[in-house]
Order: C-alpha cells, then sequence, then structure tokens
C-alpha cells in the first residue's frame, strides 16, 4: 500500500490540500497528516478512495464537497465536518462542533462523542445510493436534524442518563429518520416532527450501521443491539403546505 | 359560507362573426376557460389569467379581454386588491402567495433619470464607424501591476491575475431555476448566451445533463438548500454563485412546491419526486460574516481557486455596508438584486414590501467600496426589474459593471407576465414542467429570440454611447455626470449623487 506522510505543522490550508491533492495523483492509497493544528478545509471537493490520517485538530469543513475518501480524526473536529459532502466517511475520535454533516448527501460521518447544534441539518438523500448517515456516539444540542429531508441520524448517548436533552429535534423535517436511543421526551421535538413506532425491521436495517460504529470506536455492539430506541420522522412530507394560499 | 365570490379578473368575449370555430383557444388555453359544447364554443371567464396565449394563437383576432370588467366602488385606500386579500384571508386564515415581482404601483427610479449626449463641442461618436468597446471582465482586479524584464528584454506580467469572467456585452441572464422554469427555458437561454458571449444562471436547481454543452457559460448557484451541488456541478460552473438573498423576497428561504418536482427535476436536484424542496432563509453554516469568508473560500478551494464566486444579496436597507463586508470576503463579484426582482413565487407581502430599489442600492454600494477604496476588489452585477437599454445604461452610470436580466429574458420567450407561475400550467412552456406545455416552446427559436433581444440592447447601448461622446464601457461605468434627476427630491438626488436637470 501507498503511504504518504506530511507535517502539515504551520502550513496553511491551500497548500496542503495541493500536497493532499498532488499524493492522490500520484497514487497514494494512505495519506497521513502530523500536526494538524485548525487547518480548515481539509478533503474539499476531494475524490477518490484515498484514506486520510489526521492527527491533531483540524479546522472547519472538514471533507465538505467530498466524494470518496475516509478520513480518521484523532482529535475533535470544527464546525461542520462533512458539509454537503457526497460520499465517503468521516470518523473523528473526539467531539464535533455546530451543523455538522451540513446538507449532506451520502457517505457516513460517525462522532465518537458530542456534537454541538443543528446536527445533520437539511441532511437529503436520493434514491438508495445517495443515503447520508450521521452517528453520534454522546449527545447533541438543539435543532438536530432541523430541516431534514432524507437520510438517517443516530443518537446513543453512551455515558448519558438520556441521549439527547436539548430541544427542537426535527424541526421542520420533511424525509429521513432520526433514532435516538432510550426515551425522548415529547417537549424535545421540534415542530413538523412526530415520534414513530421503532421496530425489530427498524432495528435490523440499522444493526450494520451500530456495528460498524463499534467496530470504529472499539464498543461491543450487544449492547446498542439489546435496547430501546425512539424514532422521528415527519408529520408530513410537505410542512408547510398548509401556511400558504395563492393570489 | 357567507364572503361568496369576488368579480372575476378578467372577461373573455368570442366575436361570433369572426370566429371560424378552429378550436385553437381550446387546444392552447391549459387554463380551462374554453371547451366545446356540441357546435358552440363556451367561455369561462373566471378562470382567465390574462397570459394571451389564445389572443395570439387565434387566427381571426377574434378573442376580446377586458380586465376588471366588474370593479368594486372606487376608493382611494381601499382598493380592489385591498379588499380582496382581506377576503382571500378572511377564508383562509393563511399567508398570500404571489407570482412575478412587485406589482405595486411605486414610482420607478430609472424613469426619473435622464442620460446625456453631445452637442457641438466634444463631438458624438457614430458606432457604425467607431469601434465600440463593451467587453466587460467581471471578478477582481488588482490595484496596481507589477512588471519584471526578463533576460531576453522582453517585459513580463509578474502580478497574479485573479480568475475573471470574460462578457461581450455587460448583459447576463439571471438565475432562474429547473423547475422553476422548463428546461428548454433554460436551454433556450444557454443556447443564446453561449452565442453572445455572455453567461447565464443556473438558479437553485442544479445542472441538467442536457445543459453540459453551454457549461462554460453558466453560473452554478449554491443557495442554503444546496440542491444539485456536488463537486462535479461546481467544477462545470464558469463561476459559482452564493445566493443569500432575492429582491423578490428578502431575509426568507424559498420553496418549489412538490407538484413541480417532476422525475427530471428530482433528478437534477437530487430529491425524491413529488417531495417540497425547502431551502432555509439563511444557509446555516453561515451566521456571521466570518462564516460568508468560510463558505467562498471552501468553494474556491473545492474548485482549486480556478473560479470566480459572486455573492448575491438583495437590496436591503443596509446593503452598503454588507456589500463592502462582502467586498472584503474573498468574493469576486457582488450580485444586488432590487426589490422588483421577479420569482416563481413570494409571499405577497414580502414582494410588495421589503427591499429597496436597486437605483439606489447600485449607487449606495459604488459609493460606499470607492469611499473605503476597495472598488476594484469586487464587481456589481445589478438586477432587479430591468426593462431596457436605457435602464442598463443608467445602471452602469451609476456604478454598476453589467447587469443580470430575467423576467426580460422570459418575455423574450413569449412569457406576458401574468403572474401565475407557481401554478405549473404556463401556457408558453415556460413555468411549468408539464410535457405537452413544456414541448410548446422550441429551444432552438426560443434561442433566436433571447439572443435577438440582448442583441438589440447591445446596439442600443453604443448608440447611447456614442451618443455622449464615450467609446468603452468604462467610461460609462459610475459616470453619474452623464446622469440627470428629473423630478427627484433632494434626498433621493444625493443618494444618487446625481444632479438634478438642468444644473
Amino acid at each position: 500500500m501507498k503511504m504518504v506522510r506530511i507535517d502539515a505543522r504551520g502550513m496553511h490550508y491551500t497548500p496542503l490540500n495541493q500536497k493532499i491533492r498532488a499524493a492522490v495523483a500520484d497514487g497514494a492509497e494512505e495519506i497521513v497528516l502530523d500536526n494538524i493544528l485548525g487547518q480548515r478545509f481539509i478533503g474539499d471537493g476531494l475524490r477518490g478512495n484515498v484514506r486520510i490520517i489526521i492527527n491533531g485538530v483540524p479546522g472547519g469543513d472538514l471533507g465538505m464537497f467530498m466524494s470518496g475518501p475516509t478520513c480518521i480524526v484523532h482529535g475533535n473536529a470544527e464546525h461542520a465536518p462533512g458539509n454537503t459532502m457526497d460520499r465517503g466517511m468521516l470518523v473523528i475520535h473526539g467531539s464535533a462542533g455546530d451543523a455538522v454533516a451540513h446538507s449532506m448527501r451520502g457517505g457516513k460521518v460517525f462522532v465518537k462523542n458530542n456534537i454541538g447544534y443543528r446536527g445533520g441539518i437539511h441532511m437529503k438523500q436520493y434514491e438508495v445510493e445517495a443515503r447520508p448517515i450521521l452517528v453520534v456516539g454522546g449527545t447533541a444540542h438543539s435543532f438536530l436534524g432541523e430541516y431534514m429531508a432524507g437520510g438517517l441520524v443516530l443518537v446513543f448517548g453512551i455515558g448519558k442518563d438520556k441521549a439527547m436533552t436539548d430541544r427542537g429535534i426535527g424541526s421542520g423535517i420533511h424525509g429521513g429518520e432520526i433514532i435516538i436511543r432510550g426515551e425522548v421526551d415529547d417537549y424535545l421535538l421540534g415542530i413538523g416532527a412526530k415520534k414513530f413506532k421503532f421496530t425489530e425491521s427498524d432495528l435490523e436495517r440499522i444493526a450494520p450501521i451500530i456495528k460498524s460504529f463499534c467496530e470504529q470506536f472499539g464498543y461491543d455492539a450487544t449492547d446498542f443491539l439489546n435496547t430501546n430506541y425512539t424514532k422521528i420522522g415527519p408529520a408530513s412530507s410537505r410542512p408547510f403546505a398548509s401556511k400558504y394560499v395563492w393570489e | 359560507m357567507t364572503l361568496g365570490s369576488v368579480p372575476p379578473k378578467f372577461k373573455v368575449d368570442i366575436d361570433r362573426y369572426q370566429c371560424m370555430d378552429c378550436g385553437r383557444c381550446i387546444e392552447n388555453c391549459s387554463y380551462g376557460v374554453y371547451r366545446r359544447e356540441g357546435n358552440k364554443i363556451l367561455i369561462e371567464s373566471r378562470k382567465c389569467t390574462g397570459c394571451l396565449r389564445c389572443v395570439s394563437m387565434c387566427p381571426r383576432d377574434a378573442i376580446m379581454l377586458t380586465e376588471k370588467p366588474v370593479d368594486y366602488r372606487s376608493h382611494p385606500l381601499w382598493t380592489r386588491e385591498a379588499r380582496e386579500d382581506i377576503i382571500k384571508q378572511a377564508r383562509s386564515g393563511k399567508i398570500i402567495l404571489s407570482g412575478m415581482g412587485n406589482a405595486r404601483d411605486l414610482p420607478v427610479v430609472y424613469d426619473h433619470l435622464l442620460l446625456d449626449a453631445c452637442q457641438v463641442t466634444n463631438p458624438s461618436i457614430d458606432p457604425l464607424r467607431e469601434p465600440m468597446e463593451l467587453r466587460t471582465y467581471i471578478g477582481k482586479k488588482p490595484s496596481k501591476l507589477k512588471f519584471k524584464k526578463t533576460e531576453s528584454g522582453d517585459v513580463e506580467l509578474e502580478t497574479k491575475l485573479a480568475p475573471n469572467l470574460k462578457l461581450n456585452t455587460p448583459i447576463m441572464i439571471g438565475h432562474m431555476s429547473f423547475g422553476a422554469i422548463s428546461l428548454n427555458a433554460q436551454l433556450s437561454m444557454a443556447k443564446a448566451v453561449t452565442e453572445l458571449g455572455t453567461y447565464m444562471g443556473t438558479g437553485e436547481g442544479g445542472l441538467h445533463e442536457a445543459l453540459y454543452p453551454y457549461q462554460d457559460h453558466m453560473i452554478v448557484q449554491v443557495a442554503s438548500g444546496r440542491f444539485g451541488v456536488n463537486i462535479d456541478y461546481l467544477e462545470r460552473g464558469a463561476a459559482i454563485e452564493i445566493k443569500i438573498g432575492q429582491g423578490a423576497k428578502p431575509g426568507i428561504g424559498g420553496h418549489l412546491p412538490g407538484e413541480k418536482v417532476s422525475e427530471e427535476v428530482s433528478k437534477t436536484r437530487m430529491i425524491p419526486v413529488g417531495s417540497d424542496a425547502i431551502s432555509p432563509a439563511p444557509h446555516h453554516d453561515i451566521y456571521s460574516i466570518e462564516d460568508l469568508v468560510q463558505l467562498i473560500r471552501s468553494l474556491k478551494e473545492a474548485t482549486e481557486w480556478k473560479k470566480p464566486v459572486f455573492v448575491k444579496i438583495a437590496a436591503v436597507h443596509n446593503v452598503a455596508p454588507i456589500a463592502a463586508g462582502i467586498a472584503r470576503s474573498s468574493a469576486d463579484a457582488v450580485v444586488i438584486d432590487g426589490f422588483r426582482g421577479g420569482t416563481g413565487a413570494a409571499p405577497k407581502v414580502f414582494r410588495d414590501n421589503v427591499g429597496i430599489p436597486i437605483e439606489v442600492a447600485i449607487a449606495s454600494v459604488d459609493q460606499k467600496l470607492r469611499e473605503q477604496g476597495v472598488r476594484n476588489e469586487i464587481s456589481i452585477i445589478a438586477s432587479g426589474g430591468i426593462r431596457n437599454s436605457a435602464d442598463l445604461a443608467k445602471s452602469i452610470a451609476l456604478g454598476a459593471d453589467a447587469v443580470n436580466i430575467g423576467t426580460a429574458a422570459l418575455v423574450a420567450l413569449g412569457c406576458r407576465v401574468c403572474g401565475n407561475c407557481y401554478r405549473n400550467l404556463c401556457p408558453w412552456g415556460i413555468a411549468t414542467q408539464r410535457p405537452d406545455l413544456v414541448s410548446r416552446l422550441d429551444p432552438e427559436r426560443g434561442a433566436v429570440q433571447v439572443s435577438n433581444l440582448i442583441k438589440g440592447w447591445t446596439y442600443e447601448l453604443s448608440e447611447l454611447m456614442g451618443a455622449a461622446g464615450i467609446n468603452s464601457i468604462e467610461s460609462l461605468r459610475g459616470n453619474r455626470d452623464r446622469l440627470r434627476g428629473y423630478m427627484l427630491d433632494e434626498g433621493m438626488l444625493k443618494i444618487l449623487d446625481v444632479l438634478p436637470a438642468g444644473a
């Protein structure tokens, strides 16, 4: 396997991304980035199947518009990792900021700990092959899955009494699903969001995702398979249709 | 219902003596005004929108249309519109949506600005004989140029130039998405701008495959819904526009009703068939000017700094400082959309009341950028109600680099501004996705019409410039000395930085 190591100490994001692109063009299969400290846009618009190991804390918009690669972050991530991402995977061994997976259209974002506000906002789905998935090990702040139009958001709440305690879950949601481990209080749901029965077939459907998440972070998957979940989805696929009258 | 019905908007009459009973009116009217019963064509006037499709297709000029055949008791305050809006809301309790741009009878500043011409001293220039330079470059201009001498004694440019768009005429077509309008309408305009050497916008609806051959003349839009946006889309565009706001509905998002999300629209936007396409009011990764910088740079970084990035805002009260912020944000152009800008659908209260006229927005933005010494950092593109070459010339004299047209291009395709764009029934094949209606618009012929319009305006612009003794568009830009205000108040003249007529 062809591996490339880049020391990013003190490097601006543009030359860093240029080096990454050059390495990918040169056939690199794994790129290790050392001393990452706040560089934004890592992997922005990048194509291919390369695996990027990020040692440090990347800046905002990690993997934005990315189409294919996998980024493993050994640290926390800043705001909006996976922004408008198309394909590929982000694995964050820490927490991430606001608007994680914003408008994501495909691929996976796995966050070991917590995420900020507006996680999974306006995620959307087109047919089966383009279905974005956001999995959060810890908890999320308000407006999780706001305006969601497709895809899956899964929150485990590891180490918490309740997986979600912030309000506005799924406000304006008109597609996709938010699955949260344990019970979710009704008052936490946003306008247009509704609880649905979490069935055996739902569990069967998400089991491969649960296993994949546990594999990444070294958890025992049985703890997450033998437990109850709350499923939240749209009350209507046209949440605003009744608000208007034509001239 | 105690409210009863309101009077019909139009009365349709057929001159039975002229009528040859060909039935073209029945075929052409998608609103269902006409039907045949026995050997008679019957009329249901209440369904008429005034789109004039039947009138223009009648071979005998046998159709008569009267607007407001029954009117209310006249009243200066309680107009027909005011009364009918109340009736509508008393029935529904909802927000009133409407199509097209601002329909209020407010004074048009363009109509109160007059252009200059040369007499005796400074002879005018004949554009038939002299070359007129209309080429316009959109994008950042360096504040100074640095050169170096090579060993062979040649001079080489040392300054790195930012990517610019080259326009043969300062007229572009603004963003109208596939979804809001038909593919044939987009194709007509794409063919026209490619032939003329100018550009058009995709709107927030993705880029349909059929438009790939024209992609070098298409500006791809990134709006808050991010519909159709991926790296492929960004790389195809000649430039990228971030849409923050729109003149017809500043401050609110967009909303394509599920009815218009057909198979093809769904494929291009990458959303399921029949689902509402909701663009939220803000971009949820932009909550500050710093975040805007981040989105601009993310787009540039994704496309390796090869594409100019524009930012489109609605003309609102603080447009000048907002544009100054954008000028410092790595953006290459700011697109300002005035309150007369068109739209497929907008809440009426926004369309008619929010925002400011484009004329004053251009003047105050240009002024502010010059005061701050950053005018070269960014181009100004003006849009929102530009009807003819005079509006174009006046916009440039007020300080714009180029204009975007929208409604004017649609009128060139057949639109009669009936304002029913949201119903998916446009009988001209423009604002509809119904295949039988879309096929009424032939992209080849549509392209010729749009191209003719832009050519006509371009000729007129060179004539106006020649008459004013100006042979280059750069000498007209921001040249407010060649404008005079007619019947404008002192405050308005000050904002426009224009002298009154006679001074």
